[in-house]
């Protein structure tokens, strides 16, 4: 139902004559975010600039029942800034201000759209950073990351979003603004931050988040090995973490990737390898010095090409550039992809590569591979053409065996991107119906009219929000167990 | 439906979905640094060119409106992985827009515009009426009442130009000093020529000590890229095809100093095959200079340099201009933050689009000052005049000028 026009005069006042937007080209561009293969126009997209414009909207879509979907600077993998049931999506882009910055006390208060890896250029020249670096840090907004709970290649060390985050203020569907946690990590009661981070915007609207931030290390050193093929770098990763080293990133990447990269941002990966090893060690000086020494060496033992450390800032910056923009260049090789982030137990990390080829090859699709090794975290892109239906039908189902054989393995089906649309019919694969249920009636609490990013994180369900019984999934023929 | 795009310059569909919405470009977007909403990033403008062609959008005023405020600088191309040709879509846009004729008044002003700046003749009467017009105190007369108020492209342009220099025209040849290294042809330009003909005659002779015979044709006109940007891709064919016409096929190189003509040049080749070896030859000034032997004197003097973005962006010149820069004695380059953030000048944009280009100016203008510099260094004339705009209206201290121009006062100081 598209919304009144009270409503839409209502939120003009709100937010002001540049803070709507209703034209038909605006609806148009934020109808998807990264994974533009789920798309829905929202009503109207509004672009507040203060926590009070936001809890005002908030309660005015509470009054007249209008869907509320957040959206940070749209980068996000599963279909979770697009608004299938139309309403109102608030962009967070124009909050984007570094609210304190309290160096002593090693935190930082910002609002949700300000740009990650801006958060660290605000503070890299006095020695500090934020840890969690999901690969579009460039990009994302910490309010996404919050929401969705990202990682990143340093998470093998540092952790994931929800271990940096020490408080937040929202906005909850029930129109009420709350802090929960706060500058202090220990506090009594319930961690509802903890709960809150993760949540996709279902629970309400992020209107600032303070975050940890870290001392940079004193020494920081990169290691490129290649190998002849996925297995024998597997095997040296779990030869490196069982020889007790923690590398603060240890990320894979295989040919067909390796390919793209080098024509997009020059990285100059080895050609021809079949599988590359980017690890990162920082620390105090003498342990970097000989770690990576170890590591080498494990490389080698474990039949690597070629072992070479980068010899300045700039050439590691252009290895991780590489790294970093690997989803981007995926563009050379084919114009639209799936891509999943499920996990597998580090140790599985050859068993699933090989159960990944033969999937590629019974659904005749290609798939590229870049993932965080070091936590079995997988980034397969399955390559397909939208032009062409039946490629697409392909490319789904080989999606499918594959999410299927990771959870057969004792892994999940989402590392870091979250669940969004694309996932949430994936859910009861790995949680039974009283986990589910549980998680409904906690997401009532938050937002009892189920306004805010409807059909996302959670499937689909009777409208009461209890007595979830979906069919326990059959393994397909043929999937790896 | 079917799509929108039907000229023989629209964007092909293949080009467009080289795109795959990942969004990287989004920061480095100057009218998303000024504007923050998705239909003013290079993401979401490539979106919209793409649901026109495939028929989900129509060309409508709404449309335009987001394809003008583009800058074309081109930042997206820089920042993009997977090599989308932003440029040549937004071009091939905006043909398709002046064939389907929205926004009426924005095509107007640019038609008006158009007619004198790539029009070295008219650009220079126009300049000599200036000149009479300042002379007489008219400008305070005009600038009290409310006239350009009303006119606000007008009042942009008028704003933008400090003093306008007497001409100053460059013999057909500069022969080469000392050892000769070959010949080189060189764009005097139109907004150059009128407005800095010291920065064309500092080249001349730069190039010449490097050891090119310089090679100035009399005739050449202009290089055709506000067309290009406007989407008048036949005028822009008919002017690279001119251009070709007046220098000889024989030089080494083609030099400009101008960064928007060099990109425009260098890009000759996708739009008449036939001036291909024009592009294959055109480098900017820095380029040449790189790997010349000049004497230098000591400049001591704190420079910030700003990164045009036809330089950096169009024809990822960077370095060069720096390292030359760096090798005068005394010379301290000093970081400016955002260097290869457009200052708003864009062409004709800021004439167009005062409001998105003053934004942008401001910035600059405050990253200036926050570096400290003395001296603003930048490869552009449309860089220069902006800037210099921006530092004379908030009494900012400072010189701008072209990179050749320090290089030439550090060879005057070696003598």
């Amino acid at each position: 139902m598209p919304l009144t026009r009270a409503v839409v005069e209502e939120l003009a006042r709100i937010l002001g004559p540049d803070g709507l937007i209703h034209s038909a080209e605006g609806r148009l561009v934020y109808e998807c975010d990264m994974h533009a293969f789920y798309k829905g126009a929202p009503d109207v997209v509004a672009l507040p600039s203060d926590a009070a414009q936001v809890q005002a909207i908030v309660r005015l879509c509470r009054r007249e029942g209008v869907p509320v979907v957040p959206r940070g600077s749209g980068t996000g993998l599963i279909g979770g800034a697009m608004a299938p049931a139309g309403g109102v999506m608030v962009g967070t882009n124009r909050m984007d201000r570094i609210l304190e910055l309290d160096l002593v006390n090693r935190c930082a208060t910002v609002e949700p759209g300000l740009i990650n890896l801006w958060l660290t250029r605000a503070v890299q020249d006095r020695g500090w950073f934020f840890a969690p670096d999901p690969s579009s840090q460039m990009v994302s907004s910490i309010g996404g990351n919050v929401g969705t709970n990202a990682g990143g290649p340093h998470c093998l060390k540092y952790g994931i979003t929800v271990n940096h985050v020490l408080g937040l203020e929202l906005v909850t569907g029930a129109g009420e603004l709350v802090r929960l946690g706060g500058k202090v990590a220990e506090r009594p009661g319930y961690d509802l931050t903890g709960v809150a981070v993760g949540s996709e915007g279902t629970f309400g609207l992020v209107t600032a988040v303070t975050v940890r931030l870290l001392h940079v290390a004193e020494a920081v050193k990169t290691v490129l090995a290649s190998f002849p093929d996925i297995e024998a770098a597997s095997e040296a990763v779990s030869a490196i973490i069982a020889a007790g080293i923690i590398p603060a990133a240890l990320e894979m990447l295989d040919d067909i990737m390796i390919r793209a990269i080098n024509e997009g941002s020059g990285a100059d990966y080895p050609k021809g390898a079949g599988a590359v090893l980017l690890i990162e060690l920082d620390g105090p000086a003498a342990e970097v010095e000989a770690q990576a020494a170890r590591c080498a060496a494990i490389c080698w033992e474990r039949g690597a090409l070629e072992v070479r450390v980068a010899r300045d800032e700039a050439e590691r910056a252009l290895l991780w550039k590489g790294r970093k923009e690997a989803a981007g260049a995926v563009g050379r090789l084919a114009p639209t992809y799936l891509l999943q982030d499920a996990v597998v137990p580090r140790s599985k990390l050859p068993a699933i590569m090989r159960e990944l080829v033969a999937i590629g090859a019974r659904h005749r699709v290609q798939i590229a591979n870049v993932f965080h090794a070091g936590d079995g975290n997988l980034h397969p892109l399955i390559l397909y053409d939208d032009r062409n239906p039946e490629e697409l039908e392909r490319a789904k189902a080989a999606n499918e065996e594959l999410l299927r054989a990771c959870i057969a393995m004792g892994g999940t089906v989402s590392g870091e991107h979250g669940i969004g649309l694309d996932k949430a019919k994936n859910l009861p694969l790995e949680y039974a119906d009283a986990d589910l249920n549980f998680m409904y009636r906690l997401r009532g609490v938050f937002d009892p009219q189920r306004l805010m990013n409807p059909q996302k994180l959670l499937p689909s369900h009777p409208a009461c929000g209890e007595g979830f019984r979906p069919a326990r999934p059959r393994l397909p023929d043929g999937a790896w167990i | 439906m079917p799509g929108a795009f039907t000229g023989p310059d629209a964007p092909d569909l293949d080009a467009l979905r080289t795109c795959v919405h990942c969004g990287i470009c989004v920061p480095q977007c100057p009218t998303y640094r000024v504007l923050g909403q998705e239909m003013d990033t290079p993401r979401g403008r490539v979106y919209l060119m793409r649901a026109a062609a495939e028929g989900r959008a129509a060309l409508t005023e709404g449309f335009a409106r987001h394809l003008d405020l583009c800058l074309g600088c081109r930042a997206c191309e820089t920042a993009c992985p997977s090599g989308v040709r932003f440029g040549e879509l937004l071009e091939g846009t905006r043909a398709e827009l002046r064939r389907a004729g929205p926004s009426r008044r924005h095509r107007l002003l640019e038609a008006l515009v158009l007619a004198v700046f790539p029009e070295p003749a008219r650009l220079g009467a126009a300049l000599g009426l200036l000149r009479a017009y300042r002379r007489s105190g008219l400008q305070r007369a005009v600038r009290a009442s409310r006239v350009l108020r009303l006119l606000p492209g007008l009042a942009a342009m008028d704003a933008l130009l400090g003093d306008v220099p007497p001409a100053a025209p460059l013999p057909e040849l500069i022969p080469a000093r000392g050892r000769g290294r070959g010949r080189v042809g060189l764009l005097t330009g139109c907004v150059q020529r009128h407005l800095y003909p010291g920065v064309n005659r500092d080249t001349a002779r730069l190039l010449a000590l490097a050891g090119w015979d310089v090679v100035v044709p009399r005739a050449q006109g202009c290089c055709g890229a506000l067309e290009l940007h406007a989407g008048r891709t036949a005028a822009f064919r008919d002017r690279a095809r001119r251009l070709a016409a007046v220098f000889p096929e024989d030089l080494d190189f083609v030099v400009t100093n101008a960064a928007g003509c060099g990109a425009a040049m260098k890009e000759y080749g996708e739009w008449a095959p036939e001036t291909a070896w024009l592009a294959a030859r055109t480098r900017d000034v820095t380029q040449v200079l790189a790997e010349a032997e000049l004497p230098l004197g000591p400049l001591p003097a704190a420079v910030a340099y700003h990164d045009a973005c036809h330089l950096a962006h169009g024809q990822r010149v960077r370095q060069e201009p720096r390292a030359l820069l760096a090798r005068i004695p005394g010379l301290r380059l000093v970081e400016l933050a955002d260097s290869d953030l457009c200052c708003g000048s864009a062409g004709v944009y800021n004439i167009m689009e005062p409001e998105v280009a003053g934004r942008l100016l401001e910035w600059k203008v405050r990253r200036i000052v926050e570096s400290g510099a003395r001296i603003v260094a930048a490869g552009n004339p449309g860089c220069l005049l902006q800037i210099a705009r921006g530092c004379r209206e908030r009494g900012v201290d400072v010189e701008i000028v072209h990179p050749v121009e320090l290089l030439a006062r550090a060879v005057d100081r070696a003598r």
